[in-house]
């Protein structure tokens, strides 16, 4: 996949990220009952062997080129650029792959090391379900048995990507406790995965959970940002002077945010959700409006109350609407060489409308963050700076709510 | 020697084993609480878990889940929880209390004022179910400095090596886990159990108690055969549940009297 050598710039990274506990600086680590230690460490243990397995590399890298399309091309956004009237704008088209979303490039991974440990079924949780429907995909690709839980609130909401987990042969579980949402669906399958843990492998969607899932995935999402390391000069003799990306849970952004790491002129901004306005407190800016604390098996920035329950969060972008955030994100915000700012739902939903008209390309209401935030930078920028933007899926499943905003029923 | 240690070893002593509830503070409110563990305490229990309810508690079977979104549902707090055993506390000076939740809270408290507000009000012992032994030196030094003890969980699936790190790390009692799941499942294996029990207290050196799937005074018999204690959760909130507010405390107290007194009986289990 044609990648090149490092630079001279570019210094031997201190960055080694993260520790045998799985910690980023105070971030990250083990935080589960002692029932899924054992589970843990059995995952830990064969990953530590696969990932530098050539032949595992080699059948993840077929996979990824022959079944996802990879990679995936980067496109200048000449329209856009132009209406912003600044910087040029390009996109890293993650939409384009099998599936809609980067979600893919990590589903086929941890289903390849499930396969390799011997674990038959597979099991995930989802919010929008597009974690969901990449994981039906893959098990039904390899024969495995898939159970996706997923927010009775959200199976309402989302009943086509229900209804194509289920064409894809997978049993989708109503989950009605909490909230009845994607950190209960959470919950829901970590409590599967301890009572069968025997044959069971939790596919977990993005880069949080306990060690070594915030790891793992990024591994397995770090394609998206190696592409681009070539893919940028090829285009434009150079890397970007910045990367956009939105990030809920942040896989998508540590994709491509991570080989930029060590590149110190390249901006990495993460762009959260803020919802009705972060001054409302119906959002979901773990980052940029949250504290530290312990969820779902890893300390990081979480959306909490002051006596520490996890409270309830807002996105017009389901994919966003997740209390937490990975660790690493946590670890980049405090060390700062990522920043995190916010996109309110109404300017997700123009710059959705505006990549429309301008590029006809339909982006995820995810991915319509990161573009509303770049083009606000491109604006304040010279005409001859650059700024990536991964286009993290597309916005076929979003038809439904960006209709009912704009007052239209089918 | 603390409030656990000296209960525990008393019962030993006496030949009998501890019976070890688990009720959420706060389900159904706060003022049923305390009367509550009195009439816990009426029934022969030894040692009070108290759960601190939590918005996400993973570990957990559905019947706790619920229980916890009963008390959330009336706002209640870690601070109030620490109430609540200081009120236990003006009437019972005798009966451990071990204070059982999730890391969340414990944080956005701040583990001092958090370790310094429980060993004020009465506490004796604390078990964060998601602090495993690697993430919790500093908060275990924090609260052992104040005389708590730190309860940790041992699984059917831990290893020998993770079990004597509990054992270094720990004090008071083991609490072990009888099964491969969530609070409240109903495979338990006691003869699985028993076979695990004795080389679990050898390592760790400390009395271990049973707890995840017992519902009844025949599997409280049978596995305080080989422990010192059982705990037991899931069923009594069934009870709480499932009483009308007026009869939560006499359904609770028949039940868990009938639990005593099979565990106190002379025939040999079945």
């Amino acid at each position: 996949m044609g990648k090149q050598d490092l630079p001279a710039e570019v210094s031997a990274s201190a960055y080694n990220y993260p520790d045998a506990l799985g910690h980023f600086g105070p971030y990250g680590g083990v935080f589960v009952a002692e029932t899924l230690i054992a589970a843990l460490d059995e995952l830990r243990e064969a990953y530590e062997k696969l990932k530098d397995d050539p032949a595992f590399r080699a059948e993840y890298e077929y996979e990824l080129k022959h079944y996802v399309g990879r990679p995936s091309p980067v496109y200048h956004a000449r329209r856009l650029s132009e209406h912003c009237g600044g910087a040029q704008i390009y996109l890293k088209r993650e939409d384009l792959n099998h599936t809609g979303a980067h979600k893919i490039n990590n589903v086929i991974g941890q289903a390849m090391v499930a396969k390799h440990m011997g674990k038959p079924r597979v099991i995930a949780e989802t919010g929008a379900g597009q974690h969901g429907v990449a994981t039906a995909t893959i098990a039904a690709r390899l024969g495995m048995e898939c159970v996706v839980y997923m927010g009775s609130e959200d199976v309402k909401r989302q009943a086509a990507n229900v209804y194509r987990m289920k064409l894809l042969g997978a049993t989708v579980v109503p989950v009605e406790c909490g909230s009845k949402t994607l950190k209960d669906a959470l919950n829901e399958a970590m409590r599967d995965w301890v009572t069968n843990v025997g044959n069971t492998f939790y596919i977990i969607g993005t880069v949080a959970g306990p060690h070594p899932y915030p790891m793992m995935v990024r591994d397995f999402q770090k394609i998206i940002g190696e592409e681009c390391l070539w893919q940028m000069p090829e285009m434009i003799q150079r890397q970007p002077d910045a990367v956009v990306a939105c990030v809920g849970g942040g896989s998508n952004a540590m994709g491509i945010f991570y080989p930029y790491i060590p590149y110190p002129n390249v901006r990495l901004i993460g762009v959260e959700a803020g919802g009705h306005g972060v001054a409302t407190g119906q959002h979901s800016a773990s980052l940029s409006a949250g504290r530290p604390g312990v969820l779902h098996g890893n300390r990081t920035y979480l959306l909490q109350d002051e006596n520490g329950q996890i409270i309830e969060t807002h996105s017009v972008s389901a994919g966003l609407d997740y209390p937490g955030v990975g660790p690493e994100h946590a670890w980049l915000k405090d060390t700062g060489r990522a920043e995190y700012v916010t996109i309110n739902d109404d300017e997700a939903l123009a710059a959705f409308h505006r990549m429309c008209r301008t590029e006809g390309i339909i982006p995820a209401l995810e991915s319509s963050h990161a573009v509303a935030y770049a083009m606000k930078l491109a604006a304040e920028m010279p005409k001859d700076a650059a700024i990536l933007v991964n286009l993290s899926g597309r916005g076929d499943k979003d038809m439904h709510t960006v209709a009912e905003k704009s007052g239209i029923q089918f | 020697m603390s409030r656990i240690a000296s209960t525990l070893s008393a019962l030993e002593s006496a030949g009998r084993k501890a019976l070890i509830p688990f009720i959420t503070a706060g389900d159904p409110d706060l003022s049923t609480t305390v009367p509550l563990m009195h009439a816990l305490v009426e029934c022969g229990v030894d040692i009070i878990e108290l759960g601190v309810p939590f918005s996400d508690p993973m570990a957990d079977g559905p019947t706790i889940q619920r229980s916890s979104e009963r008390a959330l549902a009336k706002k209640v707090s870690l601070r109030n929880v620490i109430q609540v055993v200081a009120e236990f506390r003006k009437t019972d000076a005798r009966t451990p209390v071990v204070l059982m939740g999730y890391a969340n809270p414990i944080e956005a408290m701040g583990v001092e004022a958090f370790a310094d507000a429980a060993s004020k009000a009465g506490a004796d012992g604390v078990l964060v179910v998601d602090y495993p032994p690697e993430e919790s030196h500093d908060f275990a030094a924090k609260v052992r400095a104040v005389g708590l003890d730190v309860i940790f969980l041992i699984a059917p699936t831990s290893t020998e090596k993770r079990i004597r790190a509990v054992g270094e790390i720990g004090s008071g009692y083991i609490y072990y886990v009888s099964l491969k799941g969530v609070t409240g499942a109903g495979h338990l294996d006691v003869s699985e159990v028993s076979r695990r029990i004795p080389a679990i207290r050898e390592a760790v050196g400390m009395p271990v108690g049973v707890g995840f799937g017992i519902r009844d005074g025949a599997s409280a018999k049978a596995l305080s055969a080989v422990a010192d204690g059982v705990v037991i959760g899931s069923r009594i909130i069934e009870e709480i549940e499932n009483s009308p507010a007026d009869q939560v405390i006499p359904r609770v107290k028949a039940l868990v009297g009938s639990i005593r007194q099979a565990m106190d009986s002379q025939e040999v289990a079945a």
